[in-house]
């Protein structure tokens, strides 16, 4: 898909290779598509899809009782209004941030090495948006009548109130779903196409013939899908930026010391891609080893999540800093409190944990031992993934619970069910991802193969170019 | 971290004190957590998660809920009940009956009686059905104010958990069984004159109850009528004895007094008059004049009670010190022969010379009040005190005993157990008491009363006392039932019912009368027939009428009295010398008080009441073991923890709250726990302080130990963090500071700020601009207003599990804090409801436009269109907002229906609510004032918490009309808004509060 210009780029990235060598078209296609069609599955993914699926199972429960008793099962209160879900929300959508960076920002940046991981990333970014999305109608007090958050012409003449962040959020989530579910099942269609003609079951052939819309693989069609590909990658691109902006507008908008500050659209945003960056690794990594997908998703792929990673850390931890540095520096005696509260006060150990989860940990990555070394990197992001979970929660907790008045001070801590809701989103994120890897080819197929040709185009020009001299 | 354990650290309280002194300026706190807060104990201290009750399983959760939601969440049914007129005809303070208009209520004047005096009430009547209690302008005790209880007696009404039928041996049953066997019995005691016949009442101040004890004691010469309520004051009884050698009651005249001085009484909540005294004592207190006319208050104090609050000079002291500080201060006008101020301590004595001069410099406009459970010799002392500074007719006066028998009490109780033991009781009528509970452990009741072959119980409830009668017999409420009573200073009132009987329970007056053979007679005939005589002669029905429509009967307040004190307690030219301090007896003191909120456990089933938060602790649910500061320190006592109290062999478990201010070796016990028959809401509820009580020190009683057992209660408050943390929330000064610079309330001002600064364009308002300032200087911090908020606006309870996870619902708090050293802190109160910001916060956030800003300046929540995200709440500022997070409202129980406001919604789950500026009573005055083509004038809109303020500390009105009271009070120097800096610009504004210290003391 990525045409041309591109020497420079995988000249300078010579180390190790995008592709491991010795494979051919057919082998390639083979081994993505025998994952879905003939392999059998390992035990490993039957585990995991059985562990999401039961977490899956407790979230109904969860959810089936939130709206028999009412949300006071939780254990938000006045004066933390929020907890666990808004805590929820904001993580697994900054989770889904990756996803969208792999398939937009470094499609139209030219950057090869995304690929392999970006089918994987997509996906993962879709379903942490579901889960996501999930939330924000959970919390409501009344669920049932959550669409007064949608601008319809109603017979009462009413509207939202548009002055109102979380109307921005209904647009910003609901779009952002929308596009991402789009480009993804628009960047699935040709591979769909290619299962359909490689699956030997009537019935796969008939459901991936569906959704694959026809697809021949004329020339037109191959050009009709660049251009939408790219135009989706365009509309996406803002998104990336957008969507968490939107969501730290939840906060910043408000008058909540710890929460109103400007630093929170590109700190939430960075935030959000460290996180993502953290999670496919959390996921590639188990997986490259359970389908011996080591050669397209190479070590090289790793490490450069790892550095993205790093920056994007680095950025967060300017974030922590500044949030310091500006309750000091604007002379508020209420946003000096809320720091001092939120660094000595009783959720000081939960503070302490996200700097060190997010601040310390990722400094290994500055050597390439670390960012080479598979085993060390899956434990370091989880360390992330909870880390930017335990910032949410510092965010949204220690900013409430002691505000503006002290007779007013409270404490909050999640009961069973909020644990039970957050461990049946993560079951509902992995049983969605179980059933991707297990019907839908993990790896863009045409996009390794068009890779492939590249790659290995210029070695051949430059071969015939010496022969030539 | 987020499996938080209940957990209180113990203090290092000599560097607290450091602390405070260090700090020095208006270091406010409210509790030793937070003052702790201000160094390295903040760490340990900001380790707790008071909320979160331990493991807070939610199963567990759920039960205790439905258990303690109580009245709220009771299903006890009432299918069958009609609302019904009584059958005589009752006399509307407004209107007459037959003008009842469909959504317009009536109001009926009425009173109610707690421990034999009555408060003057008008009662809200929607249909037949009261809803709403306020006070009566025209009743000398009321003067349109109400207390906490009066405005949850309406719940009492209506409360599922009443008796509801005659029951015989623990059997329902009917009525006419009853009266069979009991005429049987009354027939053998007629044989011989009633001499096994007793009866037990409550105190009685009723005439017509005492005319029909009389007639019946006329019957049956033989049989003898006992008293015994706790909340009588034997004391106070046998000091006015022994120093006027006559039972007087005196009333105070707080609005002539101009230093006034409390020996351990909380008489601006509780006792005698205490609505009457809060309103003028708080117009002596109030700067909003100028400050000139502002008193001066001392108060000497056991515990801290919100009466002490107020007190421009604190002294704190066990109640055995309290004694002798009685007997010093007397020394020091010549009278008795008390010991040296030398044995108080050094400070103190200094303290007591300078309050004495005080005191000395205002003979005849000066007053000193003693508290009930002193003893009676400090109040025979202090009536001497009194009476040597020449205030007795100027500031105090003496009357006629109120009571139709006044007599000690607890004596009255003890002959009648030594009958009852010696088996000369044959019959036994209680009317309307609890002894079983209530009475001292030595006294065993309940042990003699299995002896009695006959005992009747006549009640409201089928309480402990039922449980152990033959038979109980449910009592007709205040509310449903006609008859008399006599307020603090002899005015009676007739009390006229606004309800037939919901539960047909008969009032103590026809249950005498059918014992008496009157059988049916009706409480109406009964009480008219005592007015008929007394009310003059012909044009007797037209000052019946009169009387049921003031609420009050003319001419019949007690005139003052001569009264001549006894010539030991006079003043001597030379003093005596002085008693060598007598040897203290070693170990701890307890102190027995009623409960702010239940009072002696009467209450306990109120779910309103439960609910409250008790002033200056902050508790709900239950009682806690009160002890001071150094008590802590000295035996390691941390918040909660269970201790054992041990008095002459007898034991009781309870856990300990620390309250800054309280007396050293002291412990304050609060009755009116631990009740087992008391009903859903009530039952197993806290501790039962009577265990420990006995009747020859029911005050306080010495040579107490306190074991610690190591275990941990978790004791439910609503303001754990007290803190102001520097900042300017309840701003003082005194009245030097404040002649000195009356601009004190904006030095806090942050230099360059506008306040007013907004993107979005302001409101216009050229019709009415609502609001309300509050007046810091006169709030005591009592709660009624929080309990008439309750009542106005069908604010559900929510049970203790739900407070304890921050959840309580008042839409209308009273906020504390505490500023100073803990061991001496002076207490500050405010009142926080909905500010009703012009640039709400909580406005621009709702996504769903649920809550808006009226053309009038209300905030207002539209609850059909909440989905309940919370978003409003988290941005408040002043964290007004409730959320339902559960059904808290009762929709099932009927009873309970009655009782609400119809002009209220009652809310569902999932919705946010908050004051509304009582917006159904600013749309009533509407509509009466568009019927007549006028707007509404000052005055003519009264918030339900404003009606309720005895002190008048909440005014309402039109900020628009330049002539309104809320428009001349915001032009006061003394206005400042809360957390303006932010730019909310609140409708709601505080007066500072300004206080009176005395120089001499300060320089202490």
């Amino acid at each position: 898909m990525v045409v041309g210009k591109s020497e420079s780029f995988t000249a300078t990235l010579q180390e190790a290779p995008l592709i491991e060598p010795g494979h051919s078209y057919a082998s390639m296609t083979e081994k993505i598509s025998d994952i879905v069609l003939t392999k059998p599955h390992p035990r490993s993914w039957a585990i995991v899809f059985l562990t999401g699926l039961s977490l899956l199972m407790l979230m109904l429960y969860a959810v089936l009782y939130l709206f028999i008793r009412g949300i006071g099962i939780w254990g938000i209160n006045v004066p933390v209004g929020w907890g666990f879900a808004i805590i929820n929300l904001v993580w697994w959508i900054g989770i889904g941030h990756a996803g969208t960076l792999i398939s937009a920002i470094l499609l139209l940046l030219h950057q090869d090495w995304r690929t392999s991981i970006n089918r994987f990333a997509e996906a993962m970014t879709l379903f942490a948006v579901a889960c996501a999305g999930l939330f924000p109608i959970l919390h409501t007090g009344r669920p049932w009548l959550v669409y007064y958050l949608i601008p319809y012409p109603d017979t009462l003449g009413l509207w939202p109130q548009f002055r109102s962040p979380l109307v921005w959020d209904v647009f910003a989530i609901s779009t952002y779903a929308s596009v991402s579910l789009l480009f993804w099942y628009v960047g699935l269609l040709p591979d769909l196409a290619t299962m359909r003609d490689r699956a030997k079951n009537r019935f796969a052939r008939v459901i991936y013939g569906l959704f694959a819309l026809g697809w021949r693989g004329s020339a037109r069609h191959w050009h009709r899908h660049q251009v939408a590909s790219l135009l989706l990658a365009g509309l996406a691109t803002p998104l990336v930026v957008s969507v968490h902006t939107v969501v730290s507008w939840d906060f910043a908008m408000s008058i909540i010391p710890g929460w109103h500050a400007t630093i929170f659209p590109p700190y939430f945003v960075a935030g959000a891609i460290y996180a993502g960056f953290a999670m496919v690794m959390t996921l590639v990594i188990p997986i490259r080893h359970w389908y011996g997908l080591q050669d397209f998703i190479t070590i090289r792929h790793i490490e450069n999540m790892a550095k993205i990673t790093l920056a994007t850390g680095l950025i967060v931890c300017y974030g922590y800093l500044m949030e310091a540095f500006m309750a000091w520096y604007s002379a508020n005696p209420y946003e000096q409190f809320m720091m001092h509260n939120r660094q000595f006060g009783p959720y000081a150990p939960v503070y302490w944990t996200l700097i060190f989860c997010n601040g310390v940990v990722i400094q290994a990555l500055w050597f390439k031992k670390v960012r080479t070394n598979v085993k060390i990197l899956f434990g370091i992001s989880l360390i992330v993934g909870v880390g930017m979970w335990l910032e949410r929660y510092i965010i949204v907790v220690t900013s409430l619970h002691r505000d503006f008045l002290p007779s007013s001070w409270g404490m909050y801590a999640g009961t069973f069910w909020d644990y039970a809701t957050f461990l049946g989103s993560i079951g509902l994120f992995l049983t969605l991802l179980m059933l991707f890897v297990r019907f839908v080819p993990m790896i863009s197929g045409f996009e390794l193969r068009e890779l492939w040709w590249k790659l290995n185009r210029s070695a051949k020009d430059e071969a015939s170019d010496k022969a030539a001299a | 971290m987020n499996s938080p354990t209940q957990k209180h650290r113990r203090f290092n309280f000599g560097d607290l004190r450091d602390n405070v002194r260090r700090e020095g300026g208006p270091n406010n706190w409210r509790s030793l957590d937070e003052l702790a807060g201000t160094d390295e104990f903040r760490k340990f201290l900001h380790g707790e998660f008071p909320e979160q009750a331990p493991a807070f399983s939610t199963e567990v959760g759920r039960r205790g809920f439905l258990k303690l939601m109580g009245a709220s969440l009771a299903f006890g049914g009432l299918t069958a009940c009609g609302i019904q007129q009584p059958r005589e005809e009752i006399v509307p303070y407004v209107r007459a009956p037959e003008e009842i208009v469909p959504g317009q209520p009536l109001y009926f004047a009425t009173a109610m009686p707690l421990g034999g005096v009555g408060l003057g009430l008008l009662v809200e009547s929607h249909m037949g059905r009261p809803t709403k209690i306020e006070g009566n302008p025209s009743h000398p005790a009321s003067l349109g104010g109400t207390d906490a209880i009066a405005q949850a007696s309406v719940l009492e009404l209506y409360d599922p958990d009443r008796s509801k039928s005659v029951a015989g041996r623990g059997r329902l049953t009917s009525w006419s069984s009853f009266l069979g066997p009991m005429r049987e019995h009354l027939a053998n005691q007629n044989a011989k004159n009633g001499a096994g016949l007793r009866i037990l009442t409550g105190a009685v101040s009723s005439p017509t109850l005492g005319r029909q004890l009389q007639e019946l004691l006329e019957q049956y010469p033989a049989a003898r009528w006992h008293q015994y309520d706790p909340l009588w004051r034997d004391s106070a009884f046998e000091g006015g004895r022994q120093a006027f050698g006559e039972p007087i009651d005196l009333c105070y005249r707080l609005k002539r007094a101009d230093v006034v001085l409390s020996l351990d009484a909380d008489f601006l909540t509780q006792g005698p008059g205490h609505v009457r005294y809060l309103k003028d004592f708080a117009s002596r207190r109030t700067a909003r004049n100028g400050g000139e006319s502002l008193n001066r208050f001392y108060a000497v104090e056991s515990m801290p009670t919100a009466t002490g609050t107020m007190a421009d000079h604190r002294l704190s002291l066990a109640v055995r010190d309290i004694e002798i500080f009685v007997r010093a201060l007397a020394w020091e006008f010549g009278i008795g022969s008390g010991p040296a101020a030398a044995a108080l301590g050094k400070k103190d004595a200094r303290w007591l010379k300078a309050v004495k001069d005080d005191l000395f410099r205002h003979k005849g406009s000066c007053l000193v009040i003693p508290g009930s459970h002193l003893s009676a010799e400090a109040h025979a002392l202090s009536h001497a005190i009194n009476h040597a500074l020449g205030n007795f007719d100027r500031t105090l006066y003496a009357i006629g005993n109120v009571a139709a028998r006044p007599e000690n009490h607890l004596e009255s109780l003890r002959d009648l157990v030594e009958e009852m033991k010696a088996e000369k009781v044959e019959v036994l009528l209680i009317l309307g008491a609890n002894p079983v509970y209530t009475a001292p452990a030595d006294l065993e009741f309940s042990r003699h009363l299995r002896k009695v072959p006959m005992c009747v119980h006549h009640g409201l409830y089928q309480n402990e006392t039922a449980g152990l009668c033959q038979w109980h017999i449910p009592a007709a409420h205040y509310l449903e039932s006609w008859s008399d009573i006599r307020a603090f200073d002899g005015t009676v009132s007739i009390v006229q019912p606004l309800i037939a009987p919901l539960y047909n329970g008969r009032s103590e007056h026809e249950f005498l009368a059918a014992l008496m053979g009157q059988t049916g007679k009706k409480g109406y005939e009964i009480v008219r027939k005592s007015w008929k005589e007394k009310l003059l002669g012909g044009e007797d029905e037209a000052l019946w009428r009169r009387a049921l429509h003031d609420g009050v009967v003319s001419g019949t307040a007690s005139p003052p009295k001569a009264v001549k004190l006894a010539s030991a307690l006079r003043t001597s030219g030379s003093r005596r010398q002085p008693l060598p301090p007598s040897p203290r007896k070693k170990g701890l003191e307890l102190v027995f008080r009623l409960d702010p909120s239940v009072a002696d456990g009467r209450f306990a089933n109120n779910g309103w009441l439960q609910e409250l938060p008790k002033p200056l602790t902050k508790i709900v649910w239950e009682n806690a073991a009160l002890i001071g500061v150094a008590t802590a320190e000295a035996m390691g006592l941390a918040n909660g923890d269970l201790v054992e109290l041990k008095l002459e062999g007898r034991s009781l478990e309870a856990p300990v709250w620390i309250v800054p201010g309280h007396g050293k070796e002291s412990v304050t016990l609060h009755l009116g726990y631990g009740r087992k028959r008391a009903g859903r809401v009530g039952n197993g509820l806290g501790f039962d302080a009577n265990a420990l009580r006995v009747s020859y020190a029911p005050g306080a009683a010495h040579g107490a130990k306190l074991v610690q057992t190591r275990r941990q209660h978790s004791l439910v408050s609503t303001q754990h963090h007290h803190s102001m943390e520097s900042r300017h929330l309840v701003r003082t000064a005194t009245k030097e500071q404040f002649a000195r610079n009356p601009d004190f309330v904006h030095e806090s001002k942050i230099p360059g700020l506008d306040e007013n600064l907004s993107l979005y364009p302001g409101f216009e308002y050229d019709g009415y601009a609502w609001s309300m300032v509050v007046d810091l200087g006169a709030c005591v911090g009592c709660n009624a207003c929080v309990t008439a908020c309750q009542a106005e606006n069908n604010v559900p309870v929510v049970g203790k599990e739900e407070v304890a996870a921050g959840r309580e619902m008042h839409w209308l708090r009273v906020d504390g804090y505490h500023q100073g050293s803990p061991d001496a802190p002076k207490f500050l109160h405010q009142p926080v409801m909905c500010q009703h910001c012009e640039q709400a916060p909580c406005e621009v956030v709702c996504p769903v436009n649920a809550t808006v800003h009226s053309p009038e300046g209300l905030n207002e929540m539209v609850y059909n269109r909440c989905v309940g995200t919370r978003y409003c709440s988290n941005n408040c500022p002043y964290k007004v907002r409730r959320f339902n997070f559960y059904q808290y409202s009762d929709l099932e129980t009927e009873s309970l229906k009655l009782g609400r406001n119809p002009d209220v919604t009652v809310r569902n789950r999932g919705v946010m609510e908050k004051c509304s500026y009582c917006v159904q009573r600013i749309n009533l005055a509407r509509i009466a004032a568009k019927n007549e083509d006028r707007v509404i004038l000052d005055g003519e809109v009264v918030t339900a918490c404003q009606s309720a303020c005895p002190t008048d500390a909440i005014v309402f009105g039109d900020r628009n009309d330049k002539g309104s009271r809320v428009a001349k009070l915001q032009g006061s120097p003394l206005n400042y808004g809360l957390l303006t800096e932010l730019g909310t610009r609140p409708r709601t504004s505080y007066l500072a509060r300004v206080t009176n210290p005395n120089p001499e003391i300060e320089a202490l």
